[in-house]
């Protein structure tokens, strides 16, 4: 068996723009991955992040097979599975799970917690027998620390931070291999979000999982990484150890990003030099030429508007996309 | 708070000289609500002199926003009722002033910005006619002064062409500019103090780069006082004279930015500081902030951080803390503050 559990290759997923009311006409493409590349292997965390509107939770819907992918290639445990259809799929259900952003929105607010938990197993009863589940769920409420006594409560009688456990025990009831974790702690207090992360890094070497962990935040990204993908409109620009990411960072999309989170210690204030990008994000209906960033690259000259720079090693250990990449550390 | 304070004399309105920017003196707000009173103010102090920025902090539900919104008058009352304490700009207690006489303060004297920048902003009106009509109502300028000012803010907060901006409205406008635009509006009166209410939460971290930049040139070019309410932590530390923490209501540390990061002055602020993931450093596991914070129906009795504290003793279940006072320019809610300034 292969240490990559999963393989993902030029994985693309383009959403239509339609206008017209009554014959709708397909003017353009949001252009939301354009061809990902990347491997995850067993047991470790892949971190990916990214500005709103990069891809990155769309990257865990396609994964998911929540969206169907437009082109490119996905293999878990070496089997292609942007292909699988009904019980395959389901099978494949059993072995990724997703762990959502709002913790308001994606619980049922009219089903129990026992109900919510235990749903998966009315999908695949094969897991759990029909007597033994309740027995399950509390366990696996348990397990993310929370009280089995309240098995019968509504979402709405749990904080955010309980309501997030409650989407993590969901996400474990099939014992999966992989959990795709969309901003799993940006929607709760700091406080709060220091207890979560602690959960799934406990949870990771109980279970042996493996996670794909998407955020925006540059910090909670690396306290729970082992690597690191940054994407910029659809591409991943640069990938690499956590370590090297962070400390010898290559693409000036990265070394920008990096640069910009606030440090909490006010006595590093101008100490530290940030590197300030001028602008927006351009729209991904219509990227610009060559390498995306371009726009706003203070680096950027004519060879960066017509190629596109590819995705390799050119400096350091790690690969990054961009003609000019070089290291640069900016985290103090 | 009070000795070296010039109160008005009861029942005096109208601006006293030499009295300080803002003063929020020992401020009491209720909301009751079907479940009970909610206390979420429970004696909130503190001040701000023109051109200083006071950062506070707090988790959600510790009262920071409540406090901002008494301030501007905007507060949703029913539920909220104020049952204490004074607002003081520049020494009239706002508190007491005619709804007329709170109406010119808001805006000219107190405007504010909000995390939200899209539902802060009315869909169905161009961005510029949202900034023109307090120009023409408050100032009684004409459409076509107004809409020359408009450009000259919208232009002030960098926004791009802003002749063409001028007429977009606020679905045609990204997220970092929608922030721009609201900061442009909240300026058009020539405010002397500014609250600015999360202002980049919902912002990408480069775009709140450019947005902090922005508040802060201008408040050191206008010399405003700045209230900058924040969660973050980080975002704290790059811009704040001075922090003032906020937990259940209550403001429980208050202290210059240099030295609260250096050492907490209360063990929530401690908590905080540790419960903190760093992108410089890389540690395994994160020191968390047991429970959660308290329900404002059922504030626990004593200290009311005390259910969740490290160096919890018999003391601050009985009795609720003081504001201590364990250096120049600190204070701290805590029986033991003294205790954790000297490191014991």
């Amino acid at each position: 068996m292969s240490d990559n559990i999963i393989e993902v290759r030029d994985l693309v997923k383009h959403f239509p723009v339609r206008v017209g009311v009554l014959f709708k006409r397909t003017v353009g493409h949001v252009r939301a991955v354009d061809g990902v590349s990347f491997d995850l292997k067993r047991g470790e965390t892949l971190g990916v992040v990214g500005e709103s509107g990069c891809g990155k939770s769309t990257l865990a819907q396609v994964l998911m097979r929540l969206e169907p992918a437009t082109g490119g290639s996905v293999k878990f445990e070496g089997q292609e599975i942007l292909g699988l259809k009904g019980s395959a799929l389901r099978k494949l259900r059993r072995d990724i799970q997703i762990v959502l952003q709002d913790p308001y929105t994606s619980l049922n607010p009219r089903m129990t917690v026992g109900d919510i938990v235990g749903e998966p197993f009315e999908i695949h009863p094969e897991v759990a027998p029909k007597g033994d589940r309740r027995k399950k769920v509390q366990d696996l409420l348990d397990v993310v620390g929370l009280n089995p006594e309240h098995i019968n409560r509504y979402p709405h009688q749990f904080s955010g931070g309980q309501r997030q456990r409650i989407g993590i025990a969901r996400a474990l009831a099939l014992r999966p291999k992989v959990i795709v974790c969309d901003e799993p702690v940006s929607a709760l207090d700091v406080s709060i979000q220091a207890q979560v992360m602690n959960l799934l890094g406990d949870l990771q070497n109980e279970f042996g999982l493996s996670y794909i962990f998407i955020a925006h935040d540059l910090s909670v990204v690396r306290h729970l990484s082992d690597r690191v993908a940054v994407m910029y409109l659809g591409k991943v620009v640069e990938i690499g150890d956590e370590t090297a990411l962070y400390e010898h960072p290559t693409h000036p999309y990265t070394q920008a990003l990096l640069s910009a989170v606030p440090v909490p210690d006010p006595e590093l204030r101008g100490q530290r030099q940030i590197i300030r990008l001028e602008g927006d994000v351009p729209s991904p209906v219509d990227p610009p030429s060559g390498c995306r960033f371009r726009t706003r690259c203070w680096k950027a000259q004519e060879v960066c508007a017509q190629e596109e720079p590819e995705l390799m090693t050119r400096v350091g250990a790690h690969p990054s996309a961009c003609h000019f990449a070089e290291e640069k550390s900016v985290v103090p | 708070m009070s000795a070296n304070t010039t109160k008005p004399a009861p029942g005096r309105t109208g601006p006293v000289p030499g009295a300080p920017l803002l003063e929020v003196d020992d401020l009491f707000v209720e909301f009751r609500t079907r479940d009970g009173v909610a206390k979420v103010l429970n004696g909130v102090s503190y001040r701000v002199e023109a051109g200083e920025t006071l950062a506070v902090l707090g988790e959600s539900g510790s009262g920071k926003s409540v406090t901002a919104q008494t301030i501007m008058g905007i507060l949703d009352m029913p539920p909220g009722v104020i049952t204490g304490g004074e607002i003081r700009f520049h020494g009239e207690n706002l508190l007491r002033a005619s709804t007329n006489r709170r109406r010119e303060v808001r805006g000219s004297g107190i405007a504010m910005i909000f995390q939200d920048a899209l539902s802060a902003l009315n869909p169905v009106f161009t961005v510029g006619f949202q900034i023109e009509e307090q120009l023409r109502v408050r100032r009684g300028m004409s459409r076509k002064d107004a809409r020359k000012r408009a450009i000259e803010l919208l232009d002030l907060v960098k926004i791009p062409n802003p002749k063409g901006r001028v007429r977009q409205y606020p679905h045609e406008f990204s997220g970092g500019m929608r922030q721009r635009a609201m900061i442009a509006m909240s300026l058009a009166l020539d405010p002397e103090m500014l609250i600015a209410d999360e202002p980049t939460t919902a912002l990408d971290v480069t775009v709140q780069a450019q947005i902090m930049d922005l508040l802060k040139e201008i408040q050191v070019e206008r010399h405003m006082g700045l209230i900058l309410i924040t969660h973050d932590l980080g975002v704290v530390a790059e811009v704040a004279d001075r922090i003032a923490v906020m937990y259940a209501g209550r403001i429980v540390e208050q202290s210059d930015a240099i030295s609260l990061y250096r050492r907490p002055g209360h063990p929530y602020t401690q908590a905080l500081l540790d419960s903190l993931p760093r992108l410089d450093l890389k540690g395994t596991e994160l020191n968390t902030i047991k429970g959660l914070p308290p329900s404002l129906i059922n504030i626990p009795s004593g200290c009311p951080f005390h259910p969740r504290c490290p160096r919890v003793q018999d003391v601050c279940k009985t009795e609720v803390p003081a504001q201590h006072r364990p250096a120049p320019g600190r204070l701290s809610a805590c029986h033991f503050a003294e205790e954790l300034l000297s490191g014991e």
